[in-house]
């Protein structure tokens, strides 16, 4: 059942092909047929989840190890992996529902859907990818696509965004390319399980150190880490919603989280300094972000920052596990605190992945994204108002929704490992964010100014079915996510993430097989 | 090593056209001068002294050839650079025509 592997490239990767041929004779083929395959594609990776198999190991061109040497380009499909597939595609498919009714008022819609197949295909790839130069080729795919993605609009703020996105990630980029070509010289490799070998055996830590830091640097500009978020709020909020969705919900996880997380705990031997940077880069984030967000105005503005904080509440979590394993501490403590982490990742996901949808809705229904100017929408759009109320309570964390439940696991563990001032600042920005979203709902929706926009002869009424549809799912995921507490479904979709990262070397035996 | 080091150098200047110039096409410039450092080095990476293009002869004779794999990775490396640049400059001509400007601190509707 190895085939199974490629097929999360290849499926993509021929949808963006035939809506660019079929596309341009009919423009509405790219619209369902997208969906449709993302759809496909979601459940597929969910069969795979709930079906224990296991490790799958694809060796493309079919190259057996010679002399344990690894030759072919590998394919690994392991827990994290997997994990990551079902985000990026379950929010691929819903964004591309979404963007059925709200790319309409855009020109060549078939250009937007090519570019949408593309970018998960990359990020696909990404996930997927056993091969560090393999990795930043498709890394590259999903970045160039979303470079594009983010200047569809092609109006002044959406192309200067994509100009600043793209200086930062074409740096971002290069710097990746720099550190690759610097393990190769020292390992003679590009496979992450083999590199992982030869530098535990016999690799100076200095050089090791070096490394380490240029692909921190490469990778935290891909995942907007506080040092190098400048191009994010930019670009995450001029881009169409639905790519905002895509962009905040899952890019900045599968070529920037991901990667970090793959690299540092599977291919590096964790050390103490590295886990201390990553621990710290993770809290300025978590911070940092949620004041520079508590200002904003603009409705996606305030996202975005809100982005680099939940993102930071990841990295947090990730790194409070790594300070632990390279302390030699309590191995449960560590699995509670990744899982934590990567938790909070999935539901990072999809209540910003709602939030965005939802400001895209109000941007839909009456053209205006400044707060000051909206208010008193809740009786005009009750779909809306209703999801974007369990999206603000999912992410500032009140109890039945996923929020919390991902928050708390991330505070006790921090508390369990002894970080206590790491405890207290995840707290504190948890109830500036809470306030951030009173404002969000507040002006946005319950302002009671319900007779300004007849006044103003604007006629705001609810979107269409398409753009609902994917509101009220996430709206229900919000919900539904709080059962991965539940011990027997956590050990079905979160163990097997948190277990390919806590024991470092099983990664590389199990890919080698030896 | 000198050479890595002058490698470096170039990569630096690159680094410094993007920084410092205010023009979207010198920074455009820049970005590239930074990739063709890093394809440079690469292919450092991968040279022998004296080698030849890694190509058994009929007469079996031991040569010594120069790594063929950074040469594959710095062709790709190329191709990914030519999509990066030319949407690039197709972003700044797009600029050009709503600003009439290159100037970067002419194009200054997003902060905060």
């Amino acid at each position: 059942m190895n085939w199974w592997v490629p097929i999360f490239v290849i499926v993509p990767l021929g949808g963006a092909f035939l809506t660019a041929i079929i596309g341009s004779f009919s423009q509405a083929f790219g619209r369902y047929f997208t969906s449709f395959l993302l759809a496909l594609v979601t459940a597929f990776a969910l069969y795979i989840m709930f079906t224990p198999i296991g490790t799958m190991v694809y060796r493309v061109g079919g190259h057996e190890l010679f002399d344990t040497i690894p030759i072919a380009i590998y394919m690994v499909m392991d827990g994290l992996s997997l994990y990551l597939l079902v985000i990026i595609n379950l929010i691929g498919f819903l964004s591309a529902f979404y963007s059925i009714s709200y790319i309409k008022s855009f020109t060549s819609e078939n250009y937007y859907y090519t570019l949408f197949f593309l970018m998960v295909a990359g990020m696909n790839g990404v996930v997927l990818s056993g091969d560090i130069f393999n990795l930043y080729v498709f890394l590259e795919l999903a970045a160039i696509a979303s470079y594009a993605l983010v200047a569809f609009g092609i109006d002044k703020e959406e192309l200067e965004a994509s100009f600043k996105y793209q200086v930062l990630g074409g740096i971002s980029s290069l710097l990746i390319l720099l550190s690759i070509g610097l393990l190769y010289w020292s390992t003679s490799t590009l496979n992450i399980a083999d590199i992982s070998g030869i530098i535990r055996q016999n690799g100076s830590p200095e050089f090791i150190k070096f490394v380490s830091v240029i692909l921190l640097t490469g990778f935290g500009l891909k995942a907007a880490m506080i040092p190098f978020h400048a191009w994010l709020p930019d670009a995450h909020s001029s881009a169409p919603s639905p790519i905002s969705s895509m962009l905040s919900g899952v890019l900045i996880k599968a070529i920037g989280a991901y990667v970090i997380l793959r690299l540092f705990f599977n291919m590096f031997a964790i050390t103490y300094d590295i886990s201390l940077v990553i621990t710290i880069i993770g809290t300025l984030s978590m911070v940092v972000g949620v004041l520079l967000a508590i200002g904003q105005w603009d409705i996606k503005r305030l996202l975005a920052y809100h982005s680099i904080s939940q993102m930071g509440y990841v990295v947090l979590g990730v790194g409070i596990g790594m300070l632990v394993i390279a302390q030699n501490g309590p191995r449960t403590v560590a699995a509670f605190a990744i899982g934590g982490g990567l938790y909070h990742l999935f539901n990072h996901a999809v209540f910003k992945g709602l939030l965005f949808l939802n400001a895209g809705a109000v941007e839909h229904s009456t053209g205006i994204r400044d707060m000051k100017r909206l208010g008193g929408l809740a009786s005009k759009m009750p779909v809306t108002t209703s999801t974007s109320l369990s999206a603000s309570m999912s992410i500032s964390g009140i109890p039945p929704f996923n929020g919390f439940f991902s928050k708390l696991i991330i505070i006790m563990a921090a508390i369990q490992a002894h970080y206590f001032v790491l405890a207290i600042l995840a707290v504190f920005v948890s109830i500036i964010t809470l306030a951030s979203f009173l404002k969000v709902q507040r002006f946005t929706f319950f302002n009671k100014e319900e007779e300004k926009w007849n006044l103003k002869g604007i006629y705001v009424k609810e979107v269409p079915f398409s753009m609902c549809f994917s509101m009220i799912f996430l709206a229900v995921l919000c919900l539904v996510l709080s059962v991965l507490v539940v011990p027997s479904v956590r050990d079905i979709v979160l163990t097997p993430a948190v277990n390919a990262l806590l024991d470092s070397t099983v990664y590389s035996t199990t890919v080698l097989g030896y | 090593m000198t050479i890595y080091l002058l490698c470096i150098a170039l990569f630096l200047v690159g680094l410094y056209g993007v920084v410092a110039k205010r023009n979207l096409i010198k920074m455009v410039i820049g970005i590239a001068i930074m990739e063709y450092s890093i394809n440079l080095f690469l292919i450092l990476i991968g040279y022998v002294k004296g080698g030849t293009a890694p190509i058994l002869s009929a007469d079996g004779a031991q040569r010594i050839f120069v790594d063929p794999l950074p040469q594959a990775m710095v062709l790709t490396a190329i191709v990914i650079g030519l999509a990066t640049t030319a949407l690039l400059l197709a972003i700044a001509i797009r600029l050009y025509k709503k600003y009439n400007t290159f100037d970067i601190r002419e194009i200054k509707k997003l902060k905060g």
